[in-house]
């Protein structure tokens, strides 16, 4: 690993003067996916401020029913917590299923929401990757994708966003907070990670020195009926080919509420709001998901290797709905 | 070079590191602690898992520098009963895997202690999850085995939690 100097920043505001000071410092977390990239040489980083001591470790119940997070909280602590267990247990669901529990134990909150993708391609230095190096060219393309996107997509990149506690995150209305130099500022996730288009190198809309600090859950009653379901390679320890956050409400077998997003088909964790709006007021019935399954999927476009997805995106967001309507939720 | 003072297995040693370097290396490199094994080196197979304040992570991706007063306890600090169960059960061939087998098991099950779920886990709310065979695998699925014993390894882990449960009975069928 290319050597680089360390800091170990006493507080926030600290922090972040001190990734403003140095325009190739990087905020290290758990360091499950920055030491990795860093060994591989794709990051290079000639400061890492380690933030894991700053007192961003709490969990709090909001006024009103909402949670707040702090972005230190590891991963596992934050899947293994009351509050979340009992009103958002797919976000602990969606946790629980990602990495190994070596990997939660280490991984933080924050640095969860900034994973890079795992395309095989952005990670090998010889290969074409447009997220690596703008305008080399994307291998993946006309590669192996079996991992890539199907909605979202651009001609310049296919990758996927890894993370399976986004997907929840998107489906749940979170908010992300951050703090720079310049003050403090909320994100809402649903608009914190980019798609592709030209510019794929640029995945969120977090400044390079604004540091995540918070994620902040707002109340949410039909989020205590909810699931999270992942499909995937091998059953356990590995990445998402697809998976869907499913929340739902029915009164009278109608749906008075719902939540659902899907992971491992797009560069940002995939909100399917369009899904939403066909479910709301509908039967709470096998035609219905299915029905909206496919109105969320219409604009999907799969290459040789991962066209398949689009039928497994289908299947499963209709499983999962089944699944809470019948079972409820995880809970 | 800067001095990181690192405390494993009971015992502070002061160590002349960069931080690059990564705490797997640092127990092995530098204070000649093999039994910590480097397998893939990027968190995907869990040979290098140790205990940092009792927790099980993955020594790999975790930088020496970071874990600065944390207690790490590596296989050359452990006693416990699974070592017996796993020669018991064998729970190993090659072996090369079973450091971090073992301290992998050991975190797993104060993980259980502590009422962490799993993704296996029925239902979320409830407490006192049962370590069926299906809820150890998906535990312990941070650790590969390429020699497949796997069965051997449930099989240990399984007896020793009986075993937990039971008021910590040694395992006498190791002897």
């Amino acid at each position: 690993m290319r050597s680089f100097a360390y800091v170990r920043p006493p507080d926030v505001a600290a922090a972040v003067r001190a990734v403003a000071a140095e325009p190739d410092a990087k905020f290290l977390g758990g360091g499950t996916n920055l030491v990795d990239l860093m060994r591989e040489g794709i990051e290079r980083p000639g400061t890492v401020v380690d933030v894991t001591g700053l007192p961003l470790q709490q969990i709090e119940e909001l006024p009103g029913g909402g949670v707040r997070i702090g972005a230190l909280v590891r991963n596992s602590s934050l899947a293994a917590h009351r509050l979340i267990r009992t009103r958002y247990p797919m976000l602990a669901q969606a946790i629980l299923s990602g990495a190994s529990a070596q990997l939660r134990n280490m991984a933080t909150v924050g640095g969860n929401l900034l994973q890079r993708t795992r395309c095989l391609y952005f990670y090998d230095g010889a290969a074409a990757c447009n997220k690596r190096e703008p305008g080399a060219g994307c291998a993946a393309r006309d590669g192996f994708h079996r991992g890539g996107a199907i909605l979202g997509a651009s001609g310049a990149c296919v990758a996927t966003h890894p993370s399976d506690m986004c997907v929840a995150l998107a489906a749940l209305d979170a908010v992300v907070e951050a703090e720079s130099v310049r003050g403090v500022r909320r994100i809402p996730l649903a608009g914190f990670h980019r798609l592709p288009g030209d510019t794929p190198h640029i995945e969120t809309e977090l400044a390079a020195d604004e540091l995540i600090t918070a994620v902040e859950l707002p109340a949410s009653p039909v989020a205590a009926h909810s699931r999270y379901r992942k499909v995937r390679d091998r059953a356990s320890y590995a990445f998402a080919l697809v998976s869907v956050a499913a929340a739902l409400e029915v009164r009278h077998g109608a749906v008075t509420g719902v939540r659902l997003a899907l992971g491992g088909v797009a560069a940002k964790p995939w909100r399917a709001s369009k899904a939403e709006q066909a479910l709301l007021g509908a039967p709470a019935t096998e035609e219905s998901f299915r029905h909206a399954a496919e109105i969320e999927l219409a604009p999907a476009e799969g290459l040789p290797g991962n066209a398949f997805k689009i039928e497994l995106a289908r299947r499963t967001i209709v499983a999962t709905l089944r699944q809470v309507l019948t079972q409820g939720g995880a809970a | 070079m800067p001095a990181v003072l690192l405390r494993v297995n009971g015992t502070t040693h002061e160590l002349d590191l960069e931080p690059q370097v990564s705490l797997l290396d640092a127990l092995r490199e530098h204070l000649g602690l093999t039994g910590t094994k480097k397998g893939c080196d990027q968190g995907a197979c869990g040979a290098c898992t140790v205990l940092a304040d009792g927790v099980r992570v993955n020594a790999c991706l975790a930088l020496a520098v970071q874990y600065e007063g944390r207690e790490i306890t590596t296989i050359e600090g452990v006693a416990s009963p699974l070592q017996a169960a796993f020669v018991a059960h064998d729970g190993f061939q090659c072996g090369y895997c079973t450091s971090g087998q073992i301290c992998s098991a050991i975190g797993m099950l104060a993980e259980h202690g502590d009422d962490v779920p799993s993704a296996v886990t029925e239902h979320l709310a409830a407490g006192g999850v049962e370590l069926t065979d299906a809820e150890i695998r998906e535990r312990m699925s941070g650790n590969l085995c390429r020699c497949g014993a796997y069965n051997g390894i449930v099989a240990a882990i399984k007896e020793v939690a009986g075993a937990d449960a039971a008021a910590r009975v040694p395992a006498e069928a190791a002897r």
